[in-house]
């Protein structure tokens, strides 16, 4: 995993811990600025923030868990938000889950597909529910959805 | 914890005036009044976290009930500790922790030990109302030494600051959230992945069966009922002063004689003494220094007894091991010892002996795994249990411990001296080396045995020894890993001048071990070491050179320390661990 990570990006890493690495509580917005560079927060990014920071590596880790925004494992170029709000929830959010998540072939807990073209996640409410049942791939909104509609969908994100 | 000076807050704990250091929290003023409000992640020893929620109070004018092991103390405050709300919230806050906890107190290991179950025995949890889905986690059996079973954990988070507070070493982490928590290592990996140094401080606060030692306890059994096997036993100097704990005597009991006598009904075939194996530490140490001094050697020489320091410096101070003295640990001399020299004279097929250790210490299970330890030609060390895993031995048999009636080490290799006994508290190891190293090197008696200078519950202690001819030893003492980093990083960075330092992973040295039976704090440590120093001060001999067995074995068999028999059997090497994430 380590070795496709690239020089300069650690390269950009180092000039963001530059500027932020030596004072406290910067933990969170450097991890931010990591995972925007990276794309995601590899273990090795994650070792070598604990060693510039001085933060142990432990903490690191439990910060990275303990928040939904930041990612151990690679993400796709699109993320899709599956909304599971009450209102989608009545009018058939869980077809629509299954839908995608069969067109993407993600089985048990995948939610990546292996040529990292899609992510799929879950929503609590995306705050569209007058479009239920709904669901957003990246920054557009996909609404009043049948399972029919999802493969077309898709097929417009490469 | 208070000072003279602090000023002082007047409140009442349930109607009773209590005054208090302003700098108290509840639960500790309540101790004033003999009152221990139930907690479990509250420790005396390290910084307060507040999660488990167990200590809850009633202050009066607050909204809702307060955690009182952080909650401080102010003027006038009224407090009620033992209300129906207060009572019946703790009694919820503990069943919803059993309702996510394995229901097998009967055959957990920390049965009778564990404050999880004498917290649910407290508040008379007869059943637990609340019923869900339990965490599933994978227990960490990946190392010789501790067994992580984080089902069995509360989240208290005692052993995140031990290991970060105490150590140093930050090893766990309270990772992921809500029903997902979880303590553990760097991305759930292995203690055998990270840098964890095996010392078992956290097993010696966790307060369930979430980390424990590794118990080895049936391969003993195994050794023992096989016909074929000669087995020996050996204890390490602080296990005396210890085991008595767990058959209820006051902390710093000290039971040689009875220990022995029990080993020796288990069926152990030899029944011998680390401390015989502490003097021979001393004879190669001890010449060890003298010589890097006179010939330039790497300096300042670091003692490498303790398996947890010694795991440490490989791990994470590679470019620093030449400093590591090469003795082996008094666990390794005489394991290299027993089949090698004791097989010759007692006219034993070595590899039908079988050495068992009992040590306070869960790393040395890990020592005694070390590829090096094989100088005999064998294993030099079979089994390694703590004082914690003899205790349940000896309550197996249903031997009446505390009434045996005392007896003596088998010789020739339980022979020792108040020198060996010593190596069990901090600064006993330096204080050994001074009473011989000073005699070696100035040919004069030394009248004044005891170095009070090196004694003692203080991290890091100093003291210079005059050995004539101007010549002045400069040493240094520290036990815990955070105080052990302290010197040396002063080393690397050039700014210590010291010949000679002892180093300790646990606080207190040995009798502070994480084999050690529960509970632990500075009185207790205090009182184990105190008993290690009244019975050095009894022995007949106190200096290792004097050991009349230690004589015979370098006279007859062994030759010079650091000689060629010596250096093959009693000296190891050390190697940087590069496959750990650190």
């Amino acid at each position: 995993m380590g070795d496709k990570l690239a020089e300069k990006d650690f390269a950009r890493l180092d000039e963001v811990l530059a500027d932020l690495g030596s004072s406290k509580g910067t933990l969170i917005p450097v991890l931010q600025k990591a995972q925007d560079i990276f794309g995601y927060l590899p273990r090795d990014v994650l070792v070598h923030i604990s060693r510039k920071t001085g933060v142990p590596l432990s903490q690191v880790f439990g910060v990275v868990t303990f928040y939904a925004q930041f990612h151990l494992e690679p993400r796709g170029r699109n993320i899709i938000r599956s909304c599971q709000g009450t209102a989608c929830h009545v009018r058939g959010a869980k077809g629509i889950l299954q839908e995608i998540a069969s067109c993407l072939g993600l089985e048990g807990d995948a939610v990546t597909t292996p040529d990292l073209r899609f992510t799929l996640e879950t929503v609590a409410c995306i705050g569209c529910c007058g479009l239920a049942p709904v669901l957003m791939v990246n920054d557009e909104t996909h609404g009043r959805l049948v399972p029919d509609k999802i493969k077309g969908i898709l097929d417009q994100y490469k | 914890m208070s000072s003279v000076t602090e000023t002082t807050v007047r409140l009442t704990i349930d109607g009773r005036e209590v005054e208090a250091p302003k700098s108290y929290t509840i639960l500790q003023a309540a101790r004033l009044i003999d009152l221990d409000i139930p907690h479990l992640c509250y420790h005396p020893e390290l910084s307060r976290e507040g999660s488990c929620r167990v200590c809850l109070v009633e202050v009066e004018g607050a909204r809702s009930l307060v955690a009182s092991c952080v909650y401080p103390i102010n003027e006038g405050m009224a407090v009620h500790t033992n209300t129906p709300a207060v009572r019946e919230t703790r009694k919820t806050v503990v069943e919803l922790m059993l309702a996510n906890h394995p229901e097998d107190c009967l055959f957990c290991v920390k049965n009778q030990n564990c404050e999880l179950q004498q917290i649910a025995a407290d508040l008379g949890i007869r059943k637990i109302r609340f019923s869900g889905e339990k965490r599933k986690h994978e227990q960490d059996t990946s190392n010789p030494s501790l067994v992580r079973t984080p089902e069995k954990c509360i989240l208290c988070t005692r052993c995140v600051r031990i290991c970060s507070e105490r150590q140093g070493l930050d090893i766990y982490t309270s990772a992921n959230r809500g029903f997902d928590s979880i303590v553990e290592p760097a991305f759930g990996l292995g203690l055998d992945k990270v840098a964890c140094s095996f010392c078992g401080q956290c097993t010696t606060v966790c307060p369930t069966a979430a980390l424990t030692e590794k118990d080895d306890t049936q391969a003993v059994w195994d050794a023992i009922n096989d016909p074929d096997k000669h087995v020996v036993v050996q204890t390490a100097p602080s296990v005396r002063v210890t085991l008595g704990e767990e058959f209820g005597l006051k902390s710093g009991g000290f039971v040689e004689g009875k220990m022995v006598a029990a080993l020796r009904r288990m069926g152990f075939d030899k029944v011998f003494d680390t401390d015989f194996a502490a003097d021979m530490t001393i004879m190669e140490e001890g010449y060890e220094l003298l010589h890097r001094i006179k010939n330039g050697g790497v300096l300042p020489m670091m003692t490498s007894c303790s398996p947890g320091w010694v795991n440490f410096m490989e791990t994470l101070y590679p470019e620093m091991l030449p400093h590591l003295s090469t003795a082996k640990s008094p666990q390794g001399m005489f394991g290299a010892t027993v089949k090698t020299y004791y097989a010759e004279r007692a006219g034993i097929d070595p590899s039908k002996i079988v050495s068992v250790s009992v040590m306070p210490c869960t790393a040395k299970k890990w020592e005694a795994k070390r590829p090096q330890l094989a100088d005999s030609g064998y294993r030099d060390i079979d089994v390694v249990i703590t004082t914690r895993e003899l205790a349940r031995m000896i309550k197996e048999t249903g031997i009446d411990f505390l009434n045996l009636a005392e007896e003596e080490y088998d010789a020739p290799m339980g022979i020792s001296t108040g020198a060996g006994q010593i190596f069990g508290a901090t600064g006993g190891v330096m204080e050994a080396a001074l009473r011989t190293a000073y005699e070696a090197y100035t040919g004069k008696t030394l009248e004044k045995l005891d170095f009070i200078e090196v004694r003692g519950l203080e991290g890091i202690k100093e003291c210079q020894v005059d050995l004539g001819d101007g010549v002045i030893l400069k040493i240094a003492v520290a036990h815990t890993l955070r105080n052990a980093r302290k010197l040396v990083e002063k080393v690397k960075a050039g700014e210590a001048d010291y010949h000679f330092i002892e180093i300790m992973a646990c606080p207190g040295g040995c009798i502070g071990g994480g084999g050690q039976p529960y509970p632990i704090d500075d009185t207790i440590r205090q009182a184990r070491m105190d008993a290690i120093y009244s019975a050095d001060a009894g022995m007949k001999y106190r200096k290792s050179h004097e050991n009349p067995a230690i004589k015979e074995l370098y006279g007859t068999w062994m030759g010079e320390p650091l000689g060629e028999r010596a250096h093959h059997l009693l000296h190891t090497h050390f190697t940087p661990v590069t496959d750990r994430l650190k």
